[in-house]
């Protein structure tokens, strides 16, 4: 009885079943959930829907595969068997024309130090007013915190028009500043913070301040200690978000000594003519450092989309 | 707490040069410092940009004219006339409905799928989140390219496969929509799939050995137990999937260009030709703030079916 049991819930191919009994040894095992479902049927659409599921995820995985294969293949050979998914001879070509045909290695600084410039002013600006928001009060206080809700309601077109005419009156077009200062805070940054900054005890604080620590020495030394983990989510997703930024740095740099890699790629792939290899190896390049950090830090872009999620 | 905090912070401000305030007791705040930079940030590149635009929507504002002439609401009224508009709306629209349906539809489906924790399944939720870190032009270019009739893998597999005339995908005024659909559901899905795993992973698993005595299979458990526990996180992936597909912008600069004919271009797109292909920025402050009461009328719909959906 037992072990015919056991093999219908292996029929079944659902791991929940076949879990629960293992962990409820006590109680007796429920097969309920077959009722209804003949054995072959269950077991066929399990295997179906696992079928599915690894066919859509080689479906992902397929267009960044081709993308290496373009990138390290002539353009010859391309053209002469474009079913073939990898190179017969692999080469730097692609790599090397890259770097010949457009600024590449500028472009790469410029992503950095928009990216990475734009998410640590981001975070610390962001953090200094939510420390504010959540642990000390001052006059405006609430006023303050609508007010940011309020612009977080608000699509980025409706500003990008009139901060684009500022720009151009400051005379930041095609600058690191013009990139970055307009960026370097965020509603949802300090929204975020302030809730994870109230949930802290306030003990802490308290203790801090009998001990003679002030306001900056708080949030320096007390709360941004405590937020180790919050902080990291936020610049992974941040920082990714920006790398991949198009329409801002589109609009602020049109040289392409001060592009970023989306804008300068996305103007190159329109060129008729377009070195393919020299394009995949470009796309490839510009996806590899974010690739590599999700790889290496999965969970904290998990983290970081599920956080934002959930709340 | 919040009365000690205050005391005790205002104790300590005048240690660092405080300014006294007149008509007040009360001394220099120091919050205000902590504050500052986001305030003047938000001030000068946020909210004095939605005030100015509201006002340059009002205008005939042309960069570089001497004069920018008050019209009213000539420039909505326009718009309203203007059937380049209304195509654009119909293809946003379009994109936002299907991609947001197709999103949330297969990502709860992969999601249902892949919900335990083994090996294989991380794998595979590894494979369907990757698309996440990659920009939507690369994704754009990768796949305009993969669709290339010349080049392109998969027209060269349809034809081994004995296709004799492949379609046009990007080249075709039919066909480029739906593409560009496709494209975006293939880049979305692992985003809505990693928050309905996070959502199920909150699911209380009582409730399903509750579910399994009262005698429910897989598919009632699913509809009785799984669906209403994600109700919060499908309404977030909704939300968030409605309101950047009516902001579709990158994926169909990078694919289409707007084009064929126009076939794909999408409100963000007209607003940037507008705006700083032919510098009518006047124009395209209206359709921004179109765009703009389009999202907070879609947002608040939804949000208003999921509350009427909570209390009955």
């Amino acid at each position: 009885m037992a072990a015919s049991e056991m093999i219908a819930h292996r029929d079944l191919g659902s791991e929940r079943l076949g879990r629960v009994p293992t962990r409820l040894p006590g109680r007796p095992r429920r097969v309920a959930s077959l009722m209804g479902a003949p054995r072959w049927a269950a077991r066929t659409g399990g295997a179906l829907s696992w079928l599915v599921v690894v066919v859509g995820a080689a479906a992902i995985l397929l267009p960044f595969a081709w993308m290496l294969g373009v990138a390290f293949r002539t353009n010859a050979d391309l053209y002469t068997d474009p079913a073939r998914l990898w190179p017969d001879q692999w080469t730097l070509h692609g790599v090397r024309a890259v770097l010949d045909q457009l600024p590449f290695t500028r472009l790469i600084i410029n992503t950095f130090v928009f990216a990475g410039g734009t998410t640590v002013l981001m975070l610390l600006f962001d953090s200094m007013t939510a420390f504010a928001l959540a642990r000390l009060r001052f006059r405006g206080r609430n006023v303050l915190f609508l007010l940011i809700l309020a612009t977080l309601m608000v699509p980025f077109q409706v500003t990008l028009v009139p901060v684009f005419l500022t720009i151009y009156h400051l005379g930041w077009l095609n600058s690191y500043q013009g990139l970055i200062v307009p960026r370097a805070t965020s509603a949802l940054g300090i929204f975020l913070l302030r809730q994870f900054f109230r949930q802290l005890p306030g003990e802490l604080d308290e203790a801090a301040r009998i001990d003679g620590a002030g306001n900056f020495a708080i949030y320096w030394r007390i709360i941004l200690p405590n937020a180790k983990p919050v902080l990291a989510t936020l610049f992974i997703i941040q920082f990714a978000a920006l790398w991949n930024d198009f329409l801002w740095p589109l609009v602020i740099s049109s040289q392409t000594q001060m592009q970023t890699l989306p804008a300068a790629l996305t103007l190159f792939s329109s060129q008729s003519g377009v070195d393919h290899a020299a394009l995949m190896a470009g796309a490839a390049i510009s996806l590899t450092p974010l690739a590599i950090a999700f790889l290496l830090l999965q969970r904290y872009f998990v983290q970081g989309v599920a956080t934002t999620g959930i709340k | 707490m919040a009365a000690l905090t205050d005391s005790s912070g205002l104790a300590r401000a005048p240690a660092r040069g405080a300014v006294p305030r007149r008509s007040s007791r009360r001394r220099f705040n120091s919050a205000y410092l902590f504050v500052a930079p986001s305030v003047v940030i938000i001030a000068v590149f946020i909210a004095e940009p939605i005030v100015q635009s509201a006002w340059m929507s009002l205008h005939n504002w042309t960069i570089g004219a001497a004069d920018n002439p008050f019209v009213g609401l000539a420039n909505f009224t326009a718009l309203w006339h203007d059937s380049r508009f209304w195509n654009a709306l119909r293809v946003t629209v379009t994109y936002t409905g299907v991609v947001t349906v197709g999103q949330v539809g297969l990502g709860l489906a992969i999601a249902s799928r892949l919900r335990r924790t083994t090996w294989y399944s991380s794998l595979l939720r590894t494979a369907y989140f990757f698309p996440f870190v990659a920009s939507l032009v690369v994704v754009g270019i990768i796949w305009k390219f993969l669709l290339d009739p010349q080049v392109g893998l998969i027209d060269a597999w349809l034809s081994a496969l004995g296709v004799s005339s492949p379609p046009q995908w990007l080249e075709s005024t039919a066909l480029a929509l739906p593409t560009v659909i496709a494209v975006g559901i293939w880049k979305n899905v692992g985003f809505t799939m990693i928050v309905l795993l996070a959502g199920m992973q909150q699911v209380p698993a009582d409730l399903y050995e509750a579910a399994m005595l009262d005698g429910a299979g897989p598919w009632r458990r699913f509809t009785a137990v799984t669906l209403p526990s994600l109700r919060p996180a499908l309404l977030f992936t909704t939300l968030i999937a409605t309101i950047t597909g009516l902001q579709l912008f990158d994926l169909v600069f990078a694919m289409t260009s707007g084009g064929p004919t126009f076939s794909t271009e999408s409100i963000v797109m007209y607003l940037y030709e507008k705006g700083f292909v032919e510098f009518q920025m006047g124009y395209a402050s209206a359709i921004a703030w179109v765009l703009f009461v389009i999202i907070l009328a879609v947002s608040a719909v939804q949000l208003r079916v999921a509350r009427s959906r909570d209390g009955g």
